[in-house]
C-alpha cells in the first residue's frame, strides 16, 4: 500500500519537537503512546503501593505501617490502578490501533483527544498529593475509606477525601471525552466498505466499552458530587438524620461500579480474538456470536449492580433478582469462552509471548468467571462478603483478565508501534513469571478468605501468618517481575530486530498491512474494505 | 469542542469536492457528539433524578425498612383476633448524642389492628441541652409499611436539659394487612444529634 504511506498535509509538514510536540499533538499516534506510557507508570506507581502493603501483612501484627497510612494506601491503589492504570492502557490501544484498524487517518475529535489525555496527569497528582501534604502537617494524608468511597466515613474523612473526589471527576471527564471521540470514530470514519459487522472485534468490545461510559461515569460524577455537598454544602444526601440514606450511596456507587468492571474488561474481550486468530492461523471462531454476546453483557452490567452489597439488607425477591440476573452474565460470557477455544482448536498454533499471554489469560480469567459465579449466590456471599476471598475474586478478573490482558495486547502490537521487535527471550520469562507469582500471590487468598479473613485489615489472627507469608514472597516476586516488562518495552522501543509490515505470520487486519512503525500520519486517503 | 479534521489529506481530490466531503464528515461529526453530550447530560440528570425515586421506591417497597414517617390515621378495622404479632424494639444511640435511650419493655404481643402504647426513655447525660432526632427502621422490609404509628417521638425533634430524662411515648398498631406468614417484627431506633 504505498499510496497510503507518505502523504502528508502542508500546514502538518512540520510538527513541534520537544516537550511542545507531546503537549499539543493531535496525532492519534501520540496521543495513543502517551497514554500507554502513563499507564505503565502509574502501574508501577500503584504496584508500590501494594507491595508496602503485602510486606505489612508479610506477618501477624503491626510492624512497617499505620494503620490509618494503610488504608490510604488500599484505596489509592485501587484507584491509581483501575482509572490511571488499566483504563488509559486500554485507551491507549483505542488511539494507536481503532483508526488503523478501521481504516481512518486519524480519530474523529483530535483536539478533544488531546485534552482527555492532559486532564489525567493532573488527577494523578490530586490523588496522590494528600501524601505529601501529610508530610508537610497539611491534612491528614489520602482518603482512607477504599475506592469505594462509602459514607458516612467517607463523609467524615479528612481533606484526603476531597482530593480524590476532585481527581474522579477529572478521570470521569477525561473517559467520557475519549468515549465520545471513540464513539465518533467508529460511526463516522470507518473505511468505505467496512460495515459494522465487518470491524474487528477490538472495536467492538471498545463501541460497547464507549457506551457504557458514557452512561455510567456521569452517575459516579453525581454520587461523589452529592458526597461533596454533603461533607461541605449541608446537604443530607446521605444522612439518615436529615432523611438522607448512607445505603443509596452504594447503589448510585455501584450502579457505575459494576458496568465499569466491563469497561476495564469488554476493551481486552476485543482484543484477545484478535491474538487467538493470529496465532492459531485460522480466522475467529464464531465473529457474530461474540459481537452478541459482547452486546448481551453490556446490557446485563447495568442491571445487576445490588450484587456487591447483598449483606447490606434487601428485600427477598431483589436478593433473588439481583443473584438470577448476576448468574445470567456467565451465559454470553460462556459463549465468549466457548468461541476463544473454538478459535484455536486444531489451529496452527505457535506460542509467541502474547499468545502465551492469552492462552494464559484465558486460564486465569476463567477462573477469576467461577469465583465470581460463587459469590453472586446470595447464600455463599453471606459467608464471602468482604473477605480476602472477593480480594482474590476480582484480581483474577482484573488483574489476569485486565492487566495480563494488556500485556498481551502490548507485546502483540509493539513491534507494529515501534518497528522493532522485543526479546521474546525476556517475554516468555516475564510472562512465566507473572502467571506463576501471580496464582502463589492470590490462591492463598482464596483459602484466607474461605478461613475468614477480612479484606482491608492492617492485622490478621495468628493462623492466618502462612498463607499471608506465602502471599506476600509472591507478591514481591509479581512486582519485581515487571521490571523485564518495563526493560522489555524500552529496549524494543530504542531499538532490535526490524519488524516486517506483517509482524506475526497469521496477523490478519488493516494495521499490518502498514510499514512497522505506520508512518505519522497513515491512511490519508482511505483503503476499501472488500 | 467539536474539532475539524485537520489531517486529512485531500490533495488526491479537487479543491471543491474536498470542501465538501470534509465539512460532511464534521456535520456528522457534530451531529453525533451533540447527541452524545445529550446522553452524557441524561446521565447526569438520572443520578441526582435517583434520590427521589430511591425514596419513593423504599417507602412503597419497604426497601430499607423505611417507614412512613407520619402518623397514620386511626385504623377502623377491626382487630384480627386469630393471629399474634410479635414486635422487638431496639434502640441505637449515634456516636455524637451524649444520651441513654431505652424501650421501657424489650418487646410486645399484639393482634393486629390492636392499638398499643409503648414507653421509650431517653436521658441526656450531658450538661447542655441537646437536640436529638430519632429515624425508625423496620425489619423485614416487606413488613415496614404495615406497622402503623399513630403518635411518635420521632416525627419531631426532641430536646432534653442537661440530666433531663423523659418519657417518649410511641402509639401504633399493625394493620391486618400484615403479610400471613410474618409474625415477627423488630422496630429498631437510631438516635441522631438533630441536623441544624
Amino acid at each position: 500500500m504505498s499510496t497510503t504511506t507518505v502523504a502528508h498535509h502542508e500546514e502538518h509538514a512540520e510538527h513541534p519537537s520537544g516537550i511542545m510536540r507531546w503537549l499539543t499533538t493531535t496525532n492519534h499516534k501520540d496521543i495513543g503512546t502517551m497514554y500507554l506510557t502513563f499507564s505503565l507508570i502509574m502501574f508501577l506507581v500503584g504496584g508500590s503501593m501494594i507491595l508496602a502493603i503485602r510486606a505489612e501483612l508479610f506477618q501477624p501484627g503491626l510492624q512497617l505501617l499505620n494503620p490509618e497510612f494503610f488504608n490510604q494506601l488500599i484505596g489509592v491503589h485501587a484507584l491509581i490502578m483501575i482509572f490511571a492504570a488499566l483504563m488509559p492502557a486500554a485507551t491507549g490501544f483505542a488511539n494507536w490501533m481503532i483508526p488503523l484498524q478501521i481504516g481512518a487517518p486519524d480519530m474523529a475529535l483530535p483536539r478533544l483527544n488531546n485534552w482527555g489525555f492532559w486532564l489525567l496527569p493532573p488527577s494523578a497528582i490530586l490523588l496522590t498529593l494528600p501524601f505529601t501534604l501529610a508530610l508537610f502537617g497539611i491534612g491528614d494524608g489520602a482518603m482512607a475509606t477504599g475506592w469505594t468511597f462509602y459514607p458516612p466515613l467517607s463523609v467524615q474523612g479528612g481533606i484526603g477525601v476531597d482530593f480524590a473526589i476532585f481527581a474522579v471527576h477529572l478521570l470521569g471527564i477525561s473517559s467520557v471525552l475519549g468515549s465520545i471521540n471513540i464513539i465518533v470514530t467508529l460511526f463516522n470514519m470507518r473505511a468505505p466498505g467496512m460495515t459494522l459487522m465487518k470491524m474487528p472485534m477490538f472495536a467492538w468490545g471498545w463501541l460497547i466499552t464507549a457506551f457504557l461510559l458514557v452512561a455510567t461515569i456521569p452517575v459516579l460524577a453525581g454520587a461523589v458530587t452529592m458526597l461533596l455537598t454533603d461533607r461541605h454544602f449541608g446537604t443530607h444526601f446521605f444522612d439518615a438524620a436529615g432523611g438522607g440514606d448512607p445505603i443509596m450511596f452504594q447503589h448510585l456507587f455501584w450502579f457505575f461500579g459494576h458496568p465499569e468492571v466491563y469497561i476495564l474488561l469488554l476493551p481486552v474481550w476485543g482484543f484477545i480474538p484478535q491474538i487467538l486468530e493470529t496465532f492459531s492461523r485460522k480466522p475467529m471462531y464464531g465473529y457474530k456470536a461474540q459481537v452478541y454476546s459482547l452486546w448481551a453483557i453490556g446490557a446485563l452490567a447495568v442491571v445487576v449492580w445490588a450484587h456487591h452489597f447483598f449483606t447490606a439488607g434487601m428485600p427477598v425477591p431483589a436478593l433473588l433478582y439481583f443473584m438470577y440476573s448476576t448468574m445470567a452474565i456467565s451465559l454470553p460470557l460462556a459463549v465468549l469462552f466457548f468461541c476463544w477455544i473454538k478459535t484455536m482448536w486444531k489451529g496452527s498454533m505457535s506460542f509467541e509471548t502474547p499468545m502465551l499471554f492469552a492462552v494464559g489469560w484465558i486460564i486465569l480469567f476463567g477462573i477469576g468467571g467461577l469465583t465470581g459465579l460463587v459469590l453472586a449466590d446470595v447464600a455463599a456471599d453471606a459467608q464471602y462478603h468482604n473477605s480476602y476471598f472477593v480480594v482474590a475474586h476480582f484480581h483474577y478478573t482484573l488483574f489476569a483478565g485486565g492487566i495480563m490482558g494488556i500485556m498481551a495486547g502490548t507485546y502483540y502490537w509493539l513491534p507494529k508501534m515501534t518497528g522493532h521487535m522485543y526479546s521474546e527471550k525476556l517475554g516468555k520469562l516475564h510472562f512465566w513469571l507473572t502467571a506463576i507469582s501471580f496464582n502463589l500471590t492470590f490462591i492463598p487468598q482464596f483459602f484466607l478468605g474461605l478461613a475468614g479473613m477480612p479484606r482491608r485489615i492492617p492485622d490478621y489472627a495468628l493462623q492466618f501468618a502462612e498463607f499471608n507469608m506465602i502471599s506476600s514472597i509472591a507478591a514481591f516476586v509479581l512486582g519485581f517481575s515487571q521490571l523485564l516488562f518495563v526493560y522489555n518495552i524500552v529496549s524494543c522501543a530504542r531499538g532490535g530486530k526490524k519488524a516486517t509490515d506483517q509482524v506475526w505470520e497469521g496477523a490478519k487486519g488493516l494495521e499490518w498491512t502498514l510499514p512497522s512503525p505506520p508512518p505519522y500520519h497513515s491512511f490519508t486517503e482511505q483503503p476499501i474494505v472488500k | 469542542m467539536v474539532c475539524s479534521i485537520n489531517v486529512y489529506n485531500m490533495a488526491s481530490l479537487n479543491e471543491t469536492d474536498a470542501l465538501t466531503a470534509k465539512q460532511q464528515i464534521d456535520l456528522k461529526n457534530k451531529k453525533l457528539v451533540r447527541k452524545l453530550i445529550w446522553m452524557v447530560i441524561g446521565s447526569l440528570l438520572f443520578a441526582f433524578a435517583l434520590v427521589p425515586l430511591y425514596d419513593v421506591l423504599c417507602t412503597l417497597t419497604g426497601l430499607n425498612g423505611k417507614t412512613n414517617n407520619t402518623a397514620a390515621v386511626l385504623s377502623t378495622a377491626k382487630v384480627d383476633e386469630t393471629r399474634w404479632v410479635n414486635v422487638q424494639f431496639t434502640t441505637n444511640v449515634m456516636p455524637g448524642l451524649g444520651w441513654n435511650f431505652y424501650p421501657k419493655q424489650a418487646s410486645i404481643r399484639l393482634h393486629p389492628g390492636k392499638i398499643e402504647t409503648v414507653i421509650f426513655i431517653a436521658k441526656n447525660t450531658t450538661n447542655e441541652v441537646v437536640v436529638g432526632r430519632a429515624v425508625p427502621s423496620i425489619t423485614p422490609g416487606i413488613a415496614a409499611a404495615n406497622l402503623k404509628k399513630i403518635e411518635c417521638f420521632c416525627f419531631v425533634n426532641q430536646s432534653l436539659k442537661p440530666g433531663e430524662e423523659k418519657e417518649m411515648p410511641l402509639r401504633f398498631f399493625v394493620s391486618p394487612e400484615l403479610p400471613r406468614d410474618v409474625s415477627d417484627m423488630t422496630l429498631s431506633y437510631a438516635f441522631f444529634p438533630a441536623v441544624k
